[in-house]
C-alpha cells in the first residue's frame, strides 16, 4: 500500500503572530517556519502504518515556494520514502487550488490511501482534505483520531460531540488528522543527515495543468484585540455588583 | 541512554552559529573548498538565539565577504547620527566630542539584527558546502587520550524522570580532527574545556555584564534612520557599570538596550527593572510614543578583555569569538572581533589539516590573535572595565577616555595593564548591608514585568524534559543565596525563571532565555547552565 501525505509549510506555533502594520497579512519575515503540526500527525501515522508493515511506501508532497523544500527535507527526515516538491512563488493558494494540485499528483502517483492534516494553523480553513475527497470522489474520515487497516478497507475512528464514531471506508481513502492521533517523532541527528540524500522530485502547477490563481479577495488582517487587564475583587458582595455592573448577573 | 551513539566524521566540527562560527565555517571552506565542516546550533534556527545591539564595526565582513557591499545583504542601514549622553533623574548633558578618542566614533559603521546578519552568513556557509544543523545543542565534549575529538548532541525525549520516553532518541557522535567552541559569552562547554585543559590559568578572570534589548515599532514622527544614541549615568547609581542604547533600524524599527555590569553588590538590584525605568526618561520616552514592543531578550556580555582573553588553543580544537570574550567594551561592539577571530582561526585549522595535522594545538593561534587586529582593538581599551570598577562610572568614564587617548595617541597608558577585581560571582554583599530598592510600578506601555516580555521572546522548551539548570546544593541556595543575599536570581534573571516560595527554590526552567546570567552571578557558583534539549530556549525574531 502506498501513503501520500500532503504537508504545509506555516508559521511555526511557538512564534508570537504579527500582523504587518499595514494590515495587509501576517508577517512572516525572518519567522521560524515548520511543518503544520496536524501534518507531522498525518506523517507520523502513516510511517507507523509503514513500520507495521501494513504500507510499503510513503510519499510526502507540498506545494508552495522554493523555502517549502525546507519543510519536505524535515518530513524526509522523519521517515519519508521520498517528496514531491510543486513549486510555485504564488503568495496565496487557497485551498481549493491545492485541492486540484494534490488530484493532479495523485493522478500520476496512484497511492492507496491520502491522509492530510486536519487544517493547517496559519489560515485554519479545515477545507482541503474535504475538498480533494470530493474532486477525487473518494470516501473521506476527518479528525482522525485511530487508523486501522482492514482488507481493502480503514477503519477510522472520529472524535465527535460526547464521543467516538468509528467509519469504515473502502480504499482509495482519504483521512485527515487531528492531534490525538498520536505523538509525532523527533528528526534525529543522523535521519535528517540521510534526508539530504533522498529523492526530492520538482514539479509545478502549470506542469501539472492546474490554474491555482485566487478567487478570494483578503480585504484585512487584523491582531485580536488585547484582554484588559484583570482586576481583584475583595468580596463576593462586589464581585456580584461587578457582574451585575458588566451586564453578565 | 548509555546505549553508543551514532557516529560521523569531519575536517571540522564547530558549535555555534552566532558570526565566530559561521565565520570560521566559511573561511575554512574558502581556503579549502573539499573540507568537511560541520555546524551544531542549539537554536531551533540559526539566528534565533543571537541578539546583540547591533551597530557592527564592518572590518569583519571586509575580511570575510570583501564584496558584501554588493550583495543583497540585511545590512541596510549606515550610522549617520551619533550622540553621547550623561543622564541624570531629570536631564541629559551631551557628552562633548574631545572626551573620547576616534575610536569611540561610530562613523563607517551599520546598524542592523546581528540575528539576521549571522542568517545571512549561514545562507552564504551552506552555498560554499557547510553542513548546519540547527536545533542540535553540542552537550558533551568528547576527550580522547587528553585531546578533544569531537562533540556529541544531546539526547531528546527524555522525561522529567531523566528515563527515555517513548520519543528518545540518543545524540550522535560528531568527530572532527579539530573542534571549535564558538559558543558565545559563557559557553556551556567552553566553560568544561576551560576547565579540563586549564586555559585560564595565566589570564584574569573573564567579566561579564547582562545586556537586554527590546525592538519598538515607532512612529513615523520618531524614526530617524541611522541615529546611534548611548547613555551613562541615571537609573544607575553611580557605583553600578552600566549604560543604554537606543539604535534606530530600518522599517520604523528601534532597538533600545540596557546593559549592566554584573559586578554589582547590591543583591536587591534588578538590572531588569533598571531597564525599564530607564524608558521613563524624559529624554528617551518620546521616541515610544505611540510605539509598539515588539520582542524582548536579554544575553550576557564579556567585558573582561583585553586581560582575561583564556589560551584559545587546546588540543584538538580552540574557542573562538566570545567564547573567548572579545567584546571591545567602551565600544559595545564584539561582533567584528568575533568575525575575525572566525577567519584567523580558520587559517590556522586549514594550514594544519593541509599539514596533515590533526587533534594537536594550533600553537601559533594565540600569538596571532593578540598580535593582529583584535589584540589591538582591545589592547588600547584595556584599563576602561578596571576604572570604571575602580572609581564609578563618571570619575572611571573621565579617566578611561583620558587612558583610552593615551593609548591611542602615545600607544602606551600611564597605568600600564589594570586587573579586575575580583570575579562577579564574588561581588555581592550580604543583604543586610543594603536597602532593597522600591522600582517603580510598570504601566504595561512603555514599561512591562518579566512574564509578558519572556511571552514575546517566543521562548519555548519541551515540557517534560529535566531542568536544564542544575543546582549543585539546594541547601546551600536555601542558607546562602537566600537567607544570606536575600534570594538575588529572582531579580538577575531577566526571564523569572527563579523564585523563592515559602522557602522552597522554584525553577520555571521553561522561561530561561539562555542568558547565562545565573550560571555566572550566583554568589557560589551553584548554578549550572547546560544546554536544554536542541531548539528549546528563545525564537527571537530580528534580534
Ligand atoms: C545586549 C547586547 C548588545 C550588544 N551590542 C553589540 C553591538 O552593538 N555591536 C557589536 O558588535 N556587538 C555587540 N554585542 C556583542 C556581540 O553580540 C557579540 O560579541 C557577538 O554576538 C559574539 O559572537 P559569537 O559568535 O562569538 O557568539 P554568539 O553571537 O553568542 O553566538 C553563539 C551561538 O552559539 C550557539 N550556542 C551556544 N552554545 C551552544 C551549544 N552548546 N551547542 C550549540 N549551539 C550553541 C548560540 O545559540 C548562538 O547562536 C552586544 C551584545 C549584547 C548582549
Ligand atoms: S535561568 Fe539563567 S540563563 Fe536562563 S534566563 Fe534566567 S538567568 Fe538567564
Amino acid at each position: 500500500m502506498k501513503i501520500l501525505v500532503p504537508v504545509k509549510r506555516v508559521v511555526d506555533a511557538n512564534v508570537k503572530i504579527r500582523v504587518k502594520p499595514d494590515g495587509s497579512g501576517v508577517d512572516t519575515a525572518n519567522v521560524k517556519m515548520s511543518m503544520n503540526p496536524f501534518d507531522e500527525n498525518a506523517l507520523e501515522e502513516a510511517l507507523r502504518l509503514r513500520e507495521a508493515g501494513t504500507a510499503t511506501e510513503v510519499v510526502i508532497v507540498t506545494v508552495g515556494s522554493e523555502k517549502s523544500a525546507e519543510t519536505l527535507r524535515a518530513g524526509l527526515a522523519m521517515g519519508a520514502d521520498r517528496a514531491i516538491h510543486v513549486k510555485t512563488e504564488a503568495p496565496r493558494i487557497e485551498p481549493l487550488a491545492v485541492a486540484k494540485v494534490l488530484k493532479a499528483v495523485i493522478a500520476s502517483e496512484a497511492p492507496d490511501l491520502v491522509i492530510l492534516g486536519k487544517q493547517a494553523i496559519d489560515d485554519d480553513n479545515n477545507q482541503t482534505g474535504q475538498m480533494l475527497s470530493a474532486l477525487l470522489g473518494w470516501p473521506q474520515a476527518t479528525f482522525a483520531s485511530k487508523i486501522v487497516i482492514g482488507a481493502g478497507t480503514i477503519d477510522v475512528t472520529r472524535e465527535v460531540d460526547g464521543g467516538h464514531e468509528t467509519l469504515r471506508l473502502a480504499l482509495p481513502a482519504l483521512v485527515t488528522a487531528d492531534l490525538r492521533l498520536n505523538e509525532p517523532r523527533y528528526a534525529s541527528l543522523p535521519n535528517i543527515m540521510k534526508a539530504k540524500k533522498k529523492p526530492l522530485d520538482e514539479t509545478s502547477p502549470e506542469t501539472l495543468g492546474v490554474d491555482i490563481a485566487p478567487r478570494l479577495t483578503v480585504l484585512k488582517t487584523t491582531e485580536p484585540a488585547g484582554r484588559t487587564a484583570g482586576i481583584i475583587v475583595a468580596s463576593a458582595e462586589e464581585l456580584a455588583a461587578k457582574l451585575k455592573q458588566a451586564g453578565v448577573l | 541512554m548509555t546505549e553508543p551513539r551514532e557516529e560521523m566524521e569531519f575536517d571540522v566540527v564547530i558549535v555555534g552559529a552566532g558570526p565566530a562560527g559561521l565565520s570560521a565555517a566559511i573561511r575554512l571552506k574558502q581556503i579549502s573548498p573539499d573540507l568537511s565542516v560541520l555546524i551544531v546550533e542549539k537554536g531551533a534556527e540559526v539566528g534565533s538565539h543571537v541578539i546583540s545591539g547591533a551597530v557592527i564595526d564592518p572590518s569583519g565582513l571586509d575580511a570575510l565577504v570583501p564584496d558584501w557591499r554588493e550583495r543583497e545583504t540585511p545590512i541596510k542601514t549606515a550610522v549617520t547620527d551619533d550622540r553621547f549622553l550623561w543622564l541624570t533623574e531629570k536631564s541629559a548633558f551631551p557628552l562633548p566630542g574631545f572626551i573620547m578618542p576616534p575610536l569611540m566614533s561610530n562613523h563607517g559603521n551599520y546598524i542592523v539584527s546581528l540575528a539576521n546578519v549571522c542568517k545571512w552568513l549561514a545562507t552564504e556557509a551552506e552555498a560554499l558546502g557547510v553542513d548546519i544543523y540547527p536545533g542540535f545543542a553540542g552537550a558533551e565534549l568528547l576527550i580522547e587520550d587528553g585531546k578533544v575529538v569531537g562533540v556529541a548532541t544531546g539526547d531528546m525525549g527524555i522525561e522529567k524522570s531523566g528515563e527515555p520516553g517513548p520519543n528518545f532518541a540518543r545524540g550522535m557522535a560528531l568527530k572532527g580532527k579539530y573542534v571549535l567552541l564558538a559558543e558565545g559569552v559563557r559557553g556551556s562547554l567552553t566553560k568544561r574545556a576551560i576547565a579540563e585543559f586549564g586555559l585560564a590559568k595565566e589570564s584574569d578572570f573573564q567579566k561579564y555584564g547582562i545586556g537586554f534589548k527590546e525592538i519598538w515599532q515607532v512612529t513615523d514622527a520618531n524614526h530617524k534612520p541611522g541615529l546611534v544614541q548611548h547613555t551613562l549615568g541615571w537609573p544607575l547609581q553611580d557605583s553600578v557599570g552600566g549604560g543604554s542604547y537606543i539604535y534606530h533600524l530600518e522599517d520604523n524599527q528601534v532597538a533600545i538596550g540596557f546593559v549592566v555590569h554584573l559586578n554589582y553588590k547590591n543583591p536587591y538590584l534588578s538590572p531588569f527593572d533598571e531597564f525599564q525605568r530607564l524608558k521613563t526618561h524624559p529624554a528617551i520616552k518620546g521616541t515610544f510614543e505611540g510605539a509598539k514592543r515588539l520582542s524582548y531578550g536579554a544575553r550576557a556580555i564579556s567585558e573582561g578583555g583585553y586581560q582575561s582573553i583564556p589560551q584559545l588553543a587546546f588540543p584538538g580544537g580552540a574557542l573562538v569569538g566570545d567564547a573567548a570574550g572579545f567584546v571591545n567594551l567602551p565600544r559595545i561592539k564584539g561582533s567584528h572581533n568575533a568575525v575575525l577571530s572566525g577567519i584567523v582561526t580558520a587559517e590556522h585549522v586549514a594550514a594544519a589539516l593541509a599539514a596533515g595535522r590533526s587533534g594537536d594545538t594550533l600553537a601559533d593561534l594565540d600569538a596571532a590573535l593578540r598580535a593582529g587586529p583584535i589584540g589591538k582593538d582591545l589592547h588600547k581599551v584595556r584599563n576602561v572595565k578596571p576604572l570604571l570598577s575602580r572609581f564609578g562610572t563618571l570619575l572611571g568614564m573621565g579617566l578611561a577616555g583620558f587612558d583610552m587617548w593615551c593609548n591611542t595617541l602615545l600607544g602606551a597608558s600611564l597605568f600600564g595593564t589594570l586587573r579586575h577585581g575580583k570575579p562577579d560571582y564574588a561581588t555581592l554583599e550580604p543583604a543586610a548591608q543594603h536597602q532593597p530598592i522600591d522600582y517603580p510600578k510598570r504601566d504595561g506601555v512603555l514599561t512591562f514585568d518579566r512574564l509578558s516580555s519572556v511571552f514575546i521572546s517566543g521562548t519555548n522548551h519541551e515540557e517534560n524534559q529535566p531542568p536544564h539548570l542544575h543546582v549543585a546544593d539546594l541547601a546551600l541556595q536555601k542558607s546562602s543565596e537566600l537567607d544570606i543575599f536575600a534570594g538575588p536570581s529572582t531579580r538577575y534573571c531577566p526571564a523569572g525563571v527563579y523564585e523563592w516560595v515559602d522557602g522552597s527554590y522554584v525553577i520555571n526552567a521553561q522561561n530561561c532565555v539562555h542568558c547565562k546570567t545565573c550560571d555566572i552571578k550566583d554568589p557560589n557558583q551553584n548554578i549550572d547552565w547546560v544546554p536544554p534539549e536542541g531548539g528549546g530556549g528563545p525564537n527571537y525574531i530580528n534580534m
